[in-house]
């Protein structure tokens, strides 16, 4: 975001060089690689917790625990988050600076009511007696979803950022690729999540 | 070539003043350029590389004779396992790699890797994780678990002293920077290459790291999350490996070599590259069949994540699964065999010249392909069932790891240590080295099968006399007298060729790849014009463009960079500064000093949005006299 001369900032995102034989911007195709790679950081903790579902020798058992309107209730405003991206993006590009503030707002502030939820959820649960020591259930199920969580805290952080920054150095529609790469990764925290979702919540009640 | 600076304004909201000095110790902790952080891999790997070599000679002192007690049965532990973390995480992975920093952009006419920060960041992550694991000699005790750290050797109550710790961290650590690397390599190679470059027409050695950095992003996250389990098992009393509350260390086995398997094509693939550059240059020739060595990259680069079973036979996986994974490791031989035969096309008919390099790149061939018939061998289950876990399996990969990949990267030094020094190493002392370092390595390795087929388990501090360990055990400790030699030779030529090397000129070896058409050591700039591409090994095209098809073909060119001149980024200290405070969260996390941990986590929150908002500064070159700011001028915050 630095004042470079117009030829190198054609591509916004780019550190270094000139000529792109793609035409995209690096950041871009930095998030796509990060995002490949995080699948597999997922795909390991999610397999981990599956190869030990059901293999808990002492209570609390998952569906001693899990509460599905509660988790459904986050669930939905995390994904509604997602919708605000898309309309914080769609803004930017159109240059509607305020819409764009108030729609990243948004996202950050659903983000951070799926947190609440999820800190509440945890201090429930270790009422009920599930703890990160007690059984496999625990171990397994506060490191995926703790994981999550602090995928979702990092995109709260990042995205509070962009808002602030955006105050600070007036943002443009050249700058969409900044937001856009924070909503990819929004996104995909997001898509994990419904995985999580299924396979941790809903497989116990079908 | 006349240029002059046009420096870029640096926003207002930097912390520090930024570096700009060039020469210097600072100058070293700040680069950004990939080939000065290209050297520093290079050597920081060596630096390991002597370290490993000190282990492995104690271990090989110990086994000298029977029933020796030179080293007691925990020292020894602790040696063959820093020894084997060491050569693969900390020696030849990051020689690899620093091929890879210094020689991609070149290969491919870029400025740099996408991101010079990132890249600088990645470097300073390994050495500081390879820097913590080897204060586990003076912080408690160094890790004695064997390089495949199995569980449940690795839970706390079995192992109460932190040296597993160090490992675990250590490891986990320094795969942040391996992976970021990684990215960073894949952004470069996919988007950066020169106008023209289409991936059909990349040289070798980057598309197979092309192939390697996608391994790894793949590969390292299952690592990545089965040393947190084993740091949370230990650390928080979780139950990930602990089978009295029904976790089941068959996980760990199963994650480790879901990573393990694909390390060993992450370490090789780029030794692939080497070769497929050093054969054709020394052979005059392009290289033979070069879609089939591609697409034979990629085949073993999917394969390398369906095979990892194979290190598991002997665990009880059943009949069905061991077949399966006997199948999938015979196919994976395949692509590999294909390679060999395209590298002895690539020779034959060639005018060869039998430079130091090209010795090195023979004998690669030969050693490589008993490491890999051993290697077909081990994936027959019955087989395994016999040699699982003897010498016979240590001597495979030591033909593969050191025969295959240590002696393909010495390959490559021989071949761009003029590119990178500008100066040519001594061939007479470089041919004396080879033939004490090749033929030692064979008397290390060899008799190591004999040793395995007879019973010899791995891992064991010694054996008894009278049941026939005694000679090929003496021989095995011999060859190391020997190779030790050629080592020291080759250090030797390093310093001689650094210090009084005859003046290499920018293409002594008359080579093929874009590499060789800028000035030996390239300047800061790298290239004066941006590089245009026509056809495949595209300097040769430049030099000899009737050669090509027997008529002539346009000529690989290159025309100035636009207006705006070169870009060369801003030097940061903030990549270094994130390490050291990842180095910190390392010390905290083992000592379980959450106070540190706490500090440190907020130094790289600091850090990130000193990073972000640093921006990419630098400056600009303009060919041939621009009217910009002069030389003096720095950007300032």
């Amino acid at each position: 975001m630095s004042a470079t001369p117009a030829s190198a900032t054609a591509i916004p995102g780019m550190e270094s060089g000139h000529y792109r034989s793609t035409k995209l911007p690096d950041i871009k195709l930095l998030m796509w690689v990060f995002l490949a790679s995080d699948v597999m950081f997922f795909g390991t903790l999610i397999g981990t917790y599956l190869v030990y579902r059901g293999r808990s020798l002492v209570g609390p058992f998952p569906e001693n625990v899990l509460d599905i309107p509660l988790t459904t209730v986050s669930t939905f405003v995390l994904l509604m988050s997602s919708f605000l991206m898309v309309l914080a993006l769609h803004a930017l590009r159109g240059d509607d600076i305020p819409k764009f503030r108030l729609w990243t707002f948004g996202v950050a502030f659903f983000g951070a009511i799926f947190l609440g939820f999820q800190i509440y959820e945890f201090a429930h649960f270790v009422d009920l007696g599930l703890t990160l020591q007690g059984n496999l259930f625990g171990t397994t199920f506060y490191v995926l979803t703790g994981t999550h969580g602090v995928h979702v805290t990092i995109g709260v952080i990042w995205l509070l950022s962009i808002l602030v920054h955006s105050y600070v150095k007036p943002w443009s529609s050249k700058d969409e690729a900044y937001l856009e790469v924070a909503g990819l990764y929004w996104h995909f925290v997001d898509i994990v999540w419904i995985v999580i979702f299924t396979v941790v919540y809903l497989v116990e009640f079908v | 070539m006349a240029v002059s600076k046009v420096t870029i304004p640096a926003p207002t909201s930097g912390v520090f003043t930024r570096p700009t000095s060039e020469t210097g110790i600072l100058s070293w902790l700040t680069t950004v350029d990939h080939k000065r952080l290209g050297l520093l891999y290079i050597f920081t790997s060596f630096l390991f590389m002597g370290a490993a070599s000190v282990e492995a000679f104690l271990i090989r002192l110990q086994l000298a004779a029977p029933g020796n007690t030179l080293l007691s049965p925990d020292v020894y532990n602790q040696m063959f396992t820093m020894h084997g973390v060491t050569m693969v995480f900390l020696a030849i992975m990051p020689l690899g790699i620093g091929f890879a920093n210094y020689f991609v952009p070149l290969q491919i006419g870029a400025r740099d890797l996408a991101f010079p920060r990132l890249n600088a960041f990645g470097y300073w992550v390994y050495a500081a994780g390879g820097l913590f694991l080897y204060t586990s000699f003076f912080l408690g005790s160094p890790p004695d678990v064997g390089w495949v750290a199995y569980a449940p050797l690795t839970s706390l109550s079995n192992n109460p002293g932190n040296g597993t710790d160090f490992y675990m961290i250590g490891l986990l650590v320094g795969g942040i920077g391996t992976l970021v690397t990684a990215m960073n390599l894949i952004v470069t190679i996919v988007s950066m290459r020169a106008p023209g470059m289409t991936m059909m027409r990349v040289p070798v050695f980057t598309w197979m790291m092309l192939v390697t950095s996608f391994l790894i992003i793949f590969a390292f996250p299952p690592l990545t999350i089965a040393l947190f389990q084993v740091i949370m098992d230990r650390t928080f009393g979780t139950l990930f490996y602990v089978p009295a509350a029904g976790g089941m260390p068959i996980l760990w086995q199963h994650l480790f070599w879901i990573f393990g398997h694909p390390e060993v094509y992450i370490i090789v693939l780029p030794a692939f590259g080497v070769i497929s550059e050093v054969i054709p240059a020394f052979s005059r020739k392009p290289l033979f069949g070069y879609p089939v060595v591609i697409l034979s990259g990629i085949f073993i680069g999917f394969m390398g994540f369906a095979v990892w079973s194979h290190h598991m036979f002997t665990t009880g996986l059943g009949p069905v699964v061991n077949t399966a994974f006997a199948l999938t490791s015979f196919v994976i031989g395949i692509p590999t065999g294909i390679k060999v035969f395209n590298w002895l096309g690539t020779i034959w008919g060639g005018r060869v010249r039998f430079t130091t390099s090209m010795l090195y790149a023979i004998a690669f061939l030969i050693t490589f392909v008993m490491g890999g018939i051993t290697g077909i061998m081990l994936a027959v289950p019955p087989f395994d069932a016999q040699s699982h876990d003897t010498y016979f399996v240590v001597a495979h990969f030591h033909y593969v790891m050191g025969g295959g990949a240590l002696l393909a990267f010495f390959a490559g030094l021989y071949y761009w240590f003029p590119k990178m020094s500008g100066r040519l190493m001594d061939e007479r002392i470089g041919k004396a080295a080879f033939w004490f370092l090749v033929p030692g390595l064979h008397l290390i390795f060899f008799p190591q099968h004999i040793a395995g087929l007879m019973g010899m388990p791995r891992r064991t501090q010694t054996y008894v006399a009278g049941i026939g360990l005694e000679l090929p055990n003496l021989l095995s400790t011999a060859g190391t007298f020997v190779m030790l030699v050629g080592l020291v030779l080759l250090l030797v030529n390093i310093l001689h060729g650094i210090a009084r090397g005859k003046p290499a000129g920018d293409d002594p070896w008359d080579a093929r790849t874009l590499e060789w058409s800028t000035s030996s050591p390239p300047p800061h700039h790298d290239f004066d014009r941006q590089p245009v591409v026509n056809d495949r090994d595209a300097h040769w095209v430049q030099k000899y463009p009737e050669s090509v098809h027997g008529e002539r073909v346009p000529a690989s060119a290159s025309e100035p960079y636009d207006r705006a001149g070169i870009h060369l980024p801003g030097q940061s200290i903030y990549p270094f500064f994130m390490a050291m405070s990842l180095l910190v969260f390392s010390y905290g996390l083992l000592f379980h000093n959450f106070w540190v941990v706490g500090l440190s986590v907020a130094l790289i929150f600091f850090f990130t949005y000193a990073w972000a908002l640093e921006g990419v500064g630098g400056h600009h070159l303009q060919a041939g006299g621009g009217h910009g700011p002069s030389d003096g001028e720095e950007a300032r915050a």
